[in-house]
């Protein structure tokens, strides 16, 4: 599953009162996005507004355009300095998307992020594989400068929601294609993506689950030959039985063309299979090199074998010595 | 990792906080560090300044400062504990800030510090960690891609030896000593009166220090930090598992942060006017599992509780020559004559 966080940050409250309304934001253009995408995976949502969280980056006055510039290569050091406020580790356990909204301070407004050309990007905003993005929402200057601080702002959701949106399917791999002029293409509409696409994507994570279950139980069975001393509970031997059932049940479904009955073996698979490889059971602590065991039992049984060595010497002897009596006395 | 105790051996704890603050300062947050303290200094007892910890005689640096996470502290910080951390088998109660949570892009930092010898770190005074068990535990990481590339550094006594039994890819290794020879401590501090930090990594504090989190600086540079001269031990390195030139690796790969970003440069067109929707019923309720985390009741474990039956097995090889061994020096010493009265 995916744990989806929207984040408002305000860096001053005293000019600008931010409201947005994400929840209807989110059941409006959201729901649908995730409702489709709910069968590749589970989602949940949640959101939050951060005050005073800046920046970790200074961008710089451009005289010619008057606003403020983000240059390209500043962006990888915003994300640091942000994250540690983002609340993402007490959130869950699973892993977190953040989608942040920043609104920039009167005194630094309007920012605009540039590309690696230098040209403003149009949608002012960025993101990072396997973290989320930021989004860049400008507030216009008040008409007169007697206006009271802090100015009211009314986020437009759906602008921002086009954006965010668009990164998400990003984030998951999905991009828009260029086609030939002949091929009418089904646009993803308000769903966000096109059944094409979900299609894609369940064939995509099919297959990565399939390669995954086979290496993860591969590796499972090369570290039970190496090390003999761990002992396999049932519970995990059941797993394993169960991924190695659904991975086969999944090439099958594959091969005969049922793409969602397959997504769910393969999903099956690798659950079971991480559950058993990742057992705590597993753990296996006890290597004991020749060196260790020989520092470790010889002193406790040569003191003990001495004397048993000694009388079986004595033994021998005085049976062989037996032999030898009777035809001596004879 | 600092895996001393006891009042004496501040300058580990020093030592593992230095690393600590300097890889937060470049960029790493909390969530991504699982800081592992075997016994607090700060607020020891025997500490003239509390609530600190100092690496330097002229308590210039505290490094204890405000925002310190230890995920590990005193008595949890054990070989088993380590290991399941690295090996990511730990049990679904864990909390998330305990847990090494890296996939296969993720360049991990591993710092070490204690008392060790010739293949093995000392770990609370109590038990140790070989070099064969810290192999085999990054061969499973990288069975399992829990890494993308890995920087091990370690300050013990002995160092170089823990890293010589390496064998999966991607891994670099930095030791403070070679085998042989004694990682030694910096300076004592009178005031305290224990030794403060230990001269390797005082001398790569001091190096990264000067590294901010767009610096180029490059791994070649790390290795020269403290020649014998001022480190009286021989650091070493061992780089020939690892894929790329240490020439190109930035110091900032592994400590600091620096994600790669993409501008977005498409939007997705959506039709403003969809009023709210009701919430549907969901046409089908799919049975979905979490993927790779924890889940709540362990069901399977559950199942198969059966009562205990203790398997009987026939006796090894090795204890049943013993007993035949032990019972026949018997008899014979006794005679078997006198066995009948017994009976």
């Amino acid at each position: 599953g995916y744990e989806i966080t929207f984040s408002l940050l305000n860096p001053d409250p005293k000019s600008h009162t931010v409201d947005w309304d994400i929840e209807g934001a989110v059941n409006r253009f959201v729901k649908p996005v995730l409702d489709k995408l709910s069968l590749v995976a589970n989602f949940s949502v949640d959101s939050q507004i951060l005050y005073y969280a800046v920046l970790g980056v200074t961008p710089r006055y451009d005289k010619e355009s008057s606003s403020f510039l983000l240059s390209a290569h500043s962006l990888p050091h915003v994300i640091n300095p942000v994250e540690a406020r983002l609340g993402s580790s007490a959130a869950s356990l699973y892993p977190v998307l953040n989608f942040l909204l920043y609104v920039p301070e009167r005194s630094h407004s309007p920012l605009y992020i540039q590309d690696k050309d230098g040209a403003p990007v149009s949608t002012n905003a960025f993101h990072s594989p396997r973290w989320g993005g930021i989004m860049v929402y400008n507030v216009e200057a008040p008409a007169s400068p007697q206006a009271s601080l802090p100015v009211h702002v009314d986020v437009d959701m759906a602008r921002v929601m086009e954006v965010f949106l668009a990164q998400l399917r990003l984030l998951f791999g999905l991009s828009r294609e260029e086609v030939p002029p002949e091929f009418l293409l089904e646009s993803p509409g308000n769903e966000g993506l096109a059944d094409w696409e979900l299609d894609h994507l369940l064939w995509a994570h099919t297959v990565e689950n399939i390669a995954t279950v086979s290496t993860t139980l591969t590796s499972l069975a090369q570290l039970l030959d190496k090390i003999g001393n761990i002992v396999i509970k049932d519970d995990v031997a059941s797993e394993v039985y169960r991924a190695v059932a659904s991975v086969q049940s999944a090439v099958t479904e594959l091969s005969l063309g049922h793409l969602l009955a397959a997504f769910q073996a393969s999903k099956d698979a690798v659950t079971c299979s991480e559950r058993a490889f990742f057992d705590p059971s597993l753990l296996h602590l006890l290597y004991f090199p020749d060196d260790q065991k020989f520092a470790i039992y010889i002193p406790l049984f040569l003191p003990m074998a001495v004397p048993i060595l000694l009388s079986l010497a004595k033994i021998v002897r005085e049976t062989r010595l037996r032999k030898k009596e009777p035809t001596k006395m004879d | 990792v600092c895996t001393s105790r006891f009042w004496f051996n501040y300058r580990h704890v020093a030592n593992t906080l230095s690393v600590y603050r300097s890889v937060k300062r470049l960029g790493i947050p909390d969530s991504h560090i699982v800081l592992m303290l075997a016994d607090d200094m700060a607020c020891n007892p025997r500490n003239p300044k509390p609530a600190t910890v100092f690496s330097h005689k002229n308590m210039e640096l505290n490094v204890y400062g405000d925002d310190v996470e230890v995920d590990y502290r005193s008595y949890e910080v054990t070989v088993e504990n380590f290991l399941r951390v690295l090996t990511g088998r730990i049990p679904p109660s864990t909390p998330r800030s305990k847990r090494l949570l890296s996939d296969d892009r993720s360049n991990i930092l591993i710092y070490m510090t204690g008392h060790g010898g010739n293949g093995f770190l000392k770990f609370q005074d109590s038990e140790e960690i070989t070099n064969v068990e810290l192999a085999d535990a990054f061969e499973q990481m990288w069975q399992k891609r829990r890494y993308n590339e890995l920087l091990f550094i370690i300050d013990t006594c002995q160092g170089a030896s823990m890293y010589e039994r390496f064998y999966s890819p991607n891994i670099m290794a930095l030791a403070s000593s070679q085998v042989g020879e004694d990682s030694l401590s910096h300076q004592p501090d009178l005031g305290i009166g224990v030794h403060l930090m230990d001269r390797y990594t005082f001398y790569v504090l001091e190096f990264l220090e000067e590294i901010h989190p767009a610096s180029q600086t490059n791994m070649n540079d790390l290795f020269q930090v403290c020649p014998k001269s001022l480190c009286v031990s021989t650091p070493g390195h061992r780089t020939d598992l690892f894929q790329r030139d240490p020439q190109n690796v930035l110091i900032t790969d592994f400590f600091g942060s620096v994600r790669k970003v993409e501008i977005t440069a498409e939007t997705l067109s959506l039709d403003r006017d969809v009023p709210g929707l009701e919430s549907k019923l969901p046409e089908e309720e799919l049975a979905t599992e979490p993927l790779k985390y924890a889940e709540q009741l362990p069901v399977a474990q559950i199942i198969h509780q059966k009562p205990k039956q203790k398997d009987w097995h026939p006796p090894g090889g090795f204890i049943l020559g013993l007993w035949a061994l032990i019972i026949m020096v018997f008899f014979k010493t006794y005679g078997i004559k006198h066995m009948k009265h017994v009976f």
